[in-house]
């Protein structure tokens, strides 16, 4: 009989504290909330360095992109990450696991078209086709497939509200917190496709092996974030 | 290039170097690594045949229609051709097919248990630059005839023996039942579309997800909810795991854990849990798994070094049912693991927790 030891993994990793990747960007401002809320000090990370690495209460926490953080969980570079649904919708085929919806930073996945402009359903059905620009092509692709319409879609990396205006797209697929960018692009929201949040995600072997520590993670989180 | 000084830079540009590209996701190895993955393999091989299991290897191309057989998303090439005389062909996705293929062709009439080792090249579909491999190096063993828990015993066994020969001193291995939460919905009263979409949740690792499905399900009660969500979460220690499990309470989970116990009492008894934790969330992939399946880390690396189980059904779709279990390492994965430990080690931020 293995004697039992602290609830979870027998051997952990043992070289170091947990890696946790942290989202730069909108979602920058209540991550750092939250781990001042479960008792770690971020007051280093709000001070405007420029370091990427910081060492905080038992954690190592990296900070990059958003988008980076499956790159980086999915590898074992990072341990756990914070991040959107809509990043993880967007590169659905990381092996990450997705162990906690974190509640903040709600914003939704939308389609939308020029106020008023009727090009999307003529688009539709005179060449039998939208063209839509985003800078999330798969989850816009699938909505659209899932949907039982077909769309151009239009990989564009920065403002996608200026694609309708000047005449690339019919609509975009985008994120939408407020509205308020939208409004002032005279775009208007069509459909809804999904809301977003974010998301606590782990790597695979971490959850596995360094069990006991994430699972107290996640314990100190959830009542923060369920408030 | 300047680096160089203008002589030799221009020097170099006369040498006209041409590139010829291969596919993404193969690679080509050159002598340093060769030479360790050889040691590799024969460490693995020397495991294998010490343990009775035989060295075989089959076509890297098999006809589609046979790997098909294996039924579930298993047998599926991700590279499908035709050939001169329009017959559809596969590259393997893995050996245990082949290997199910040629035990039921070629030992019809063999004494059981069967005992076959490989080591050998396979193929599965990838996304481009995620660093994966579509060509990937594969050893393991398949034990036929052998049913459970001793079948699973030996396997283990023969995985903890190999890991133990590549010096893997930290590796572990995740033990699971295919079916347990399965059963569990069953013994909670989910089935149809409900099952299914739970199933779903927890195969993509989505934990959220299977949150918000399990609070669709009507007409489970509370317990009921957080017996589906709290059952998945248990791994580690394996009594732990075990105390954990029974502290849920419940007939559900007693009899859903029951298979999972006593295949862990049976290794006990064999002596065979050192690396061992039990893990009551772990699904493979592969759909023709159905009792213990295994799933093998270490810590030094973030991805999974290989896995196994029982497949007990698989034979019968070849014609010649019996019972099955085997275990793949994937053999670039395990030489990374074996630098980084060596990296990790020469750091002195390493070794056993």
């Amino acid at each position: 009989m293995i004697p039992p030891t602290i609830e979870g993994a027998v051997r952990t990793r043992g070289d170091g504290p947990l890696k946790l990747a942290l989202p730069r960007g909108a979602l920058w401002e209540p991550t750092l909330d939250v781990l001042d809320a479960v008792g770690v000090d971020t007051a280093e990370m709000r001070g405007g360095s420029r370091s990427l690495i910081f060492e905080s209460d038992g954690l190592t926490l990296v900070t990059m992109r958003p988008s980076d953080v499956p790159t980086y969980v999915e590898a074992g570079a990072a341990d756990l990450g914070i991040t959107g649904k809509d990043v993880l919708l967007e590169q659905p085929d990381r092996v990450v696991y997705e162990i906690l919806d974190l509640r903040y930073g709600a914003c939704r996945m939308v389609l939308a078209g020029r106020r008023g402009d009727a090009s999307l359903g003529e688009s539709e059905r005179r060449l039998g086709a939208m063209r839509i620009a985003t800078k999330y092509p798969r989850i816009a692709e699938r909505h659209f497939e899932e949907t039982g319409r077909q769309a151009e879609v239009i990989d564009v990396k920065g403002s996608v509200e200026l694609a309708p205006i000047a005449g690339l797209a019919d609509g975009i697929v985008d994120l939408v917190a407020t509205g308020r960018t939208l409004e002032e692009n005279g775009l208007e929201v069509r459909e809804e496709i999904v809301d977003c949040t974010a998301r606590l995600v782990v790597n695979q072997v971490s959850h596995k092996l360094r069990a006991a520590e994430v699972d107290d993670l996640v314990e100190r989180l959830r009542p923060v974030v369920r408030g | 290039m300047a680096i160089l000084g203008p002589g030799i830079d221009e020097a170099l540009s006369k040498v006209a170097r041409v590139i010829h590209p291969i596919p993404p996701g193969t690679r080509d190895i050159l002598p340093d690594e060769m030479r360790e993955l050889n040691a590799l393999q024969a460490t693995l091989a020397e495991v294998f045949a010490a343990r009775g299991y035989g060295q075989v290897a089959t076509p890297t191309l098999e006809y589609d229609e046979v790997l098909q057989r294996a039924g579930g998303r298993g047998g599926i090439g991700a590279y499908r051709f035709f050939d001169e005389r329009g017959e559809l062909l596969a590259l393997r996705s893995d050996m245990t097919v082949p290997i199910a293929r040629l035990a039921a062709s070629r030992y019809a009439e063999a004494d059981l248990p069967l005992r076959f080792s490989y080591i050998g090249n396979a193929y599965r579909a990838v996304r481009p630059q995620r660093a994966q491999m579509r060509q990937f190096m594969h050893a393991g063993v398949e034990l036929l005839g052998a049913g459970a828990p001793d079948g699973t015993v030996e396997m283990v066994d023969v995985l903890s023996a190999s890991l133990d020969a590549v010096g893997l001193d930290r590796a572990v291995i995740g033990m699971g039942d295919a079916d347990l939460y399965n059963q569990l919905l069953a013994e909670l009263g989910v089935g149809g579309e409900d099952r299914e979409r739970v199933l779903d949740q927890l195969a993509a690792h989505n934990l959220v997800g299977l949150e918000m499905e399990v609070e669709r399900i009507v007409g489970l009660d509370a317990s009921g909810r957080e017996t589906l969500l709290r059952v998945p979460a248990l791994r580690g220690d394996a009594q732990s795991v075990i105390d954990r499990a029974h502290d849920l309470g419940g007939g559900a989970v007693e009899r859903a854990i029951q298979r999972l116990c006593g295949t862990y009492d049976a290794l006990e008894e064999r002596g065979v849990t050192g690396r061992v934790q039990l893990d009551l969330g772990l699904l493979r992939d592969l759909g023709y798994y159905t009792g213990a399946i295994l799933e093998v880390y270490d810590p030094a690396l973030g991805h999974i070094l290989g896995g196994g189980g029982r497949y007990d059904e698989l034979l019968g779709n070849f014609g010649r049912a019996m019972p099955a279990c085997g275990f793949g390492l994937y053999l670039e994965r395990v030489h990374l693991a074996q630098m980084e430990e060596e990296r990790l080690e020469g750091d002195g931020s390493g070794g056993g927790a």
